[in-house]
């Protein structure tokens, strides 16, 4: 890891000093705004933590919940965070097949969980159980949509990166572009975490 | 947090084997969580506890292991925004339930 940080310094060491900070601004920036957006998350976490039990006489999580189901999905999405990790590293080490190759791989298991999660709630909504049903399905589905179209903007994300990357390459412009991507799908697989733990997990309790 | 600043950065302290102990960390403990509440033979505050503990460990493992969150990248202020929000998060979500759960109980609302 030494050498190939040192190399990719020494081969970015003529862009000049300013531009070195204007990646890192970039990076530092966007972390910002995974904070204001992790705020969102809190604020819905907490509307459905008051109204996880207000279920109008409809069903409640124990009986709509299933929980080997939400495993699989729960597993999709951190392998994918794993295979960004792994896009990330073949950047480090400057190999553009690499990056794409795992940018590919991170898009699938990814659709794979919206895939999963788009049938559940079409599963539940067919039920009856839509978000009209109480309050409880409300704060449910505005909670874990509200991440589903998250991880869905991700995906588009990906796809533009791949593009972009196949066309010009690993470069001072998409470098801190997949930077931040690489934060922004990390940061949606902690939320799901604790939609799994929160949400599934204790709500089948 | 960016390899372009490599001499004080998170993303060049990521390698391969960072990354694969946190898929392994963060599997182990998710197999812990769902096993617990799926055998279905633990007491109730045993399963909150074991699924809080787990959820809680699992996201410090991703932040550090995939996210590289450090104090040494950008002078610390990734961390002191983070942590930052976390207050604003505690007071969010511990508020609501809080006040929530005390009209629930005075007002006896259904």
């Amino acid at each position: 890891m030494a050498t190939d940080t040192l190399k990719q310094h020494d081969a970015h060491a003529h862009d000049g000093h300013e531009h070195h900070d204007a990646g890192a601004m970039k990076v530092f920036g966007f972390w910002i705004y995974l904070m204001s957006d992790l705020v969102i998350f809190g604020t819905l976490f907490a509307t459905f933590g008051v109204l996880a039990t207000a279920t109008a006489g409809g069903p409640t999580s124990q009986e709509i919940f299933e929980l080997p189901f939400v495993l699989v999905e729960t597993f999709l999405l951190l392998i994918s965070s794993f295979t960004f990790g792994l896009a990330v590293l073949a950047q480090n080490a400057g190999d553009r097949g690499a990056v794409l190759k795992w940018l590919a791989v991170t898009f699938l298991l990814g659709f794979g969980f919206i895939a999963m999660e788009v049938y559940e709630f079409h599963h539940l909504i067919a039920e009856g159980y839509g978000p009209d049903r109480s309050a409880f399905l409300s704060a449910f589905f505005t909670l874990v949509g509200t991440h589903g179209l998250h991880v869905t903007f991700g995906l588009i994300w990906i796809a533009i990166m791949f593009f972009q990357i196949s066309k010009q390459g690993l470069d001072s412009v998409t470098k801190p572009r997949m930077l931040c991507l690489s934060l922004f799908w990390h940061f949606l697989d902690i939320v799901w975490i604790c939609v799994f733990s929160f949400v599934y997990l204790m709500g089948a309790m | 947090m960016s390899d372009i600043h490599t001499s004080h950065d998170g993303a060049s302290h990521g390698s391969y084997k960072s990354y694969t102990i946190g898929l392994v960390l963060s599997i182990v403990l998710t197999l812990i969580a769902f096993g617990v509440v799926m055998t279905g033979s633990f007491s109730l505050p045993v399963m909150m506890v074991t699924v809080v503990v787990t959820a809680v460990i699992q996201v410090l493992v991703q932040l550090v292991l995939f996210m590289h969150l450090n104090t040494k990248a950008e002078g610390g202020w990734n961390v002191i925004s983070f942590v930052f929000t976390i207050g604003i998060l505690t007071l969010i979500v511990g508020g609501s339930l809080w006040i929530m759960h005390n009209i629930h109980v005075n007002m006896m609302l259904g």
